[in-house]
């Protein structure tokens, strides 16, 4: 294998300007929605005292979700040495730092008093999982900053293996503590279950991938550099597995709760008779983000059609719109389906007891959802055009150590 | 010295305080026995009068506040406890239901099987194991050592976890701006409240404002009282009758029993 050589974008074309002040109107369109909900008070969000989580905190989970998966690029090639993986380490740390800022944004915005985060920072209690996401939050940015030098500087490449371990290790407790955060909440039917840990795991691999696969086609298109159908097709299947890993725990999940009488009503509520939240879950969550890109990667591979960076890139998408769907569902849907105070019975009150919460989102919450992932965007943009993050090519003969130089035959499998 | 002074101050004005209130309530304690032999009065206080809290003092968990509501007593179509409650502490909304808060609330439940239905007041129910308390990042959502189960509106970041994990849907989060603000209830746009059990009420001896509202406006159906005194009505009620707590499956100990569910 060839030494792979990382360079900066040059970030002087128009693609790059345009993008770049996009990304800035979002973000302060993201600001302006905050001074905005912050100065008039919540109520002009959808957002309720029936459902208090919005879709801020849809986008929130997205990135910080996605920001754990999106690492795990970098830990295939540090911790289980698949070297073909070794170009793609130092992105994979940059996008997971730049989402969790977005998703972190968004979270503290979203609060109301977002004025008195430093509150939280110095008032702990330490059975709230919020509490405990403090320290993953920090601690993640943290070791993935350290791993992300280890790797830039070539003196210190020997001990980013062991770097990756602690990556992973921190990365698995962290999605683990985003799940739990809906874990651990008893009364509410659709979550206070301990799958959401790992539910939450397997989303991130998933949605991880499909930002990853975005991104790195997006950049290495906008600076010219090639990516090899090897790879390409590696990132595609490896997508597959992921999307497939999700939808078999959304089956193990749904079909758990089916089996507990008392919670068929909302199991009823998802998956027949809540709407919106049904039309999310069947048509958005398991068709376009589960079994279309199953479809696409492996069908496709299978009748002599190479998954090439359009496959990659249509499947990471229909990934992408299937995990809001999936976030939609499990948040919203959640929250909008009653509580149970008197199991069995009919109940009816001035303060919606009984009947299932509207919610419909409203532009500053989008806008806030919007500026936390440009505001991951902007770090990725002007990280990539400030630092060395992008190898100069992904080609086969340059990263491929088994390539011989001459193209496989198509549907020849690895 | 000038701080010394006023610890002193602080310290001789609810002793003198409780001791009339001391005396106040078993006048009417005495005066209730007398006037209504038999009678049994719901909402009329402990057996044992509320004391007085010194203001200087620690809540100490010698007491266990609680309440314990006879729903037969509650008429669907009475809302004294919330409207007293609305006036108490200052909670009249915007016009808009949906973000307004509602501390406590008038629920209709009705079995789908016989047909029975019936009418009962739900309202923060001070669990002795809040999932408020335990899913609060900062500590604002706390339990008292009497078991009242509160919000430190100072401390309390909005973040809205503690509405998701109450099983009561006790919680509200205040949406808009506030005016006309009772001092003895301090309340914030951007934070989460719910009910306090009027506990200013009940530091200074009295009892929660919904109570007292029942007892001479309503049905009678509620009382309040120290659930740790053996002495007190609350207790004698509980150990004599079958009461309920609303989702007892939980295990969460609330401190609002209902009697007649």
């Amino acid at each position: 294998m060839k030494r792979i050589i990382f360079s900066e974008i040059e970030g002087r074309s128009a693609g790059f300007r345009g993008l770049a002040v996009t990304l800035g109107v979002f973000f302060l369109a993201g600001l302006a929605a905050v001074v905005y909900v912050e100065h008039a008070g919540h109520y002009v969000t959808g957002g309720s005292n029936q459902v208090v989580w919005g879709i801020p905190d849809v986008f929130a989970m997205f990135l910080i979700v996605a920001a754990s998966g999106v690492l795990n690029v970098a830990i295939i090639s540090s911790v289980f040495r698949k070297t073909l993986y070794r170009p793609l380490e130092r992105l994979s740390c940059l996008l997971a730092l730049a989402m969790l800022l977005g998703g972190l944004m968004i979270l503290v915005l979203d609060l109301g008093r977002p004025d008195r985060v430093i509150v939280a920072m110095l008032n702990r209690n330490f059975t709230s999982i919020f509490a405990w996401n403090f320290y993953l939050y920090t601690g993640f940015i943290a070791i993935v900053v350290v791993y992300l030098w280890l790797q830039m500087e070539r003196r210190m490449n020997r001990f980013v293996p062991a770097a990756g371990m602690v990556a992973l290790l921190w990365r698995l407790a962290l999605t683990t503590g985003s799940g739990s955060i809906y874990g651990v909440l008893v009364a509410r039917e659709a979550y206070g279950s301990a799958i959401m840990a790992p539910l939450f795991i397997a989303m991130s691999f998933s949605f991880g991938l499909a930002v990853y696969n975005l991104v790195l086609l997006a950049a290495c298109k906008g600076s010219g550099r090639d990516i090899g159908d090897v790879l390409l097709r590696r990132l595609g299947r490896l997508l597959g597995i992921f999307v497939a890993v999700v939808l078999y725990f959304t089956a193990v999940q749904h079909l758990t709760n089916l089996y507990a009488a008392e919670h068929s009503g909302v199991e009823r509520f998802i998956l027949r008779d809540g709407g919106i939240y049904t039309l999310l879950f069947w048509g958005g969550q398991v068709m376009v983000g589960g079994l279309l890109p199953l479809v696409l990667v492996f069908v496709s591979s299978r009748r002599g059609l190479r998954p090439g960076g359009r496959t990659v890139a249509l499947a990471s998408v229909l990934v992408i719109t299937g995990a809001f769907c999936q976030l939609y569902v499990l948040i919203i849907g959640g929250q909008a389906y009653p509580l149970t105070l008197f199991p069995g019975m009919e109940v009816s009150s001035s303060f919606y007891d009984g009947v299932v919460a509207s919610y419909t989102p409203s532009l500053p919450e989008i806008g806030l959802g919007l500026g936390g992932v440009a505001l991951a965007g902007l770090v990725v943009l002007f990280g990539i055009k400030l630092l060395r993050f992008l190898p100069t090519t992904l080609e086969n003969a340059a990263i491929d150590p088994h390539y011989l130089g001459v193209r496989r035959a198509p549907g020849n499998s690895e | 010295m000038n701080m010394n002074r006023k610890t002193e101050n602080v310290g001789v004005t609810p002793g003198f305080d409780s001791g009339r209130r001391r005396f106040l309530g078993t006048l009417s304690a005495a005066a209730g026995v007398t006037l209504a032999p038999g009678v049994f009065l719901y909402g009329a206080g402990a057996s044992r009068p509320v004391v007085a809290r010194e203001l200087d003092v620690a809540v100490s968990g010698a007491a266990r506040w609680g309440m314990l509501i006879d729903v037969k007593r509650c008429d669907s179509g009475c809302n004294e406890c919330v409207s007293a409650c609305v006036e108490e502490n200052g909670l009249q909304g915007h016009g808009r239901p949906a973000t307004d808060a509602q501390w406590i609330r008038k629920v209709n439940v009705r079995d789908p099987d016989t047909g029975l239905s019936q009418s009962l007041p739900v309202m923060c129910q001070h669990c002795a194991e809040p999932p408020c308390v335990d899913v609060c990042p900062t500590g604002a959502s706390f339990k008292r050592a009497d078991g009242i189960v509160l919000v430190d509106r100072h401390r309390c970041i909005g973040c809205r976890y503690c509405m998701m994990a109450c099983p009561y849907k006790a919680r509200s989060f205040v949406h808009e701006e506030l005016e006309d603000q009772k001092p003895h209830t301090p309340r914030g746009k951007g934070t989460v409240e719910g009910c306090t059990l009027c506990v200013h009420r009940i530091d200074a001896g009295g009892q929660p404002a919904c109570v007292e509202a029942c007892g001479k406006t309503g049905g009678k159906a509620m009382l309040f009282g120290d659930l740790k005194d053996s002495g007190s009505e609350i207790s004698q009620r509980v150990a004599s009758y079958a009461t309920q707590q609303i989702r007892a499956d939980l295990g969460l100990d609330p401190g609002v029993r209902y009697q007649n569910l």
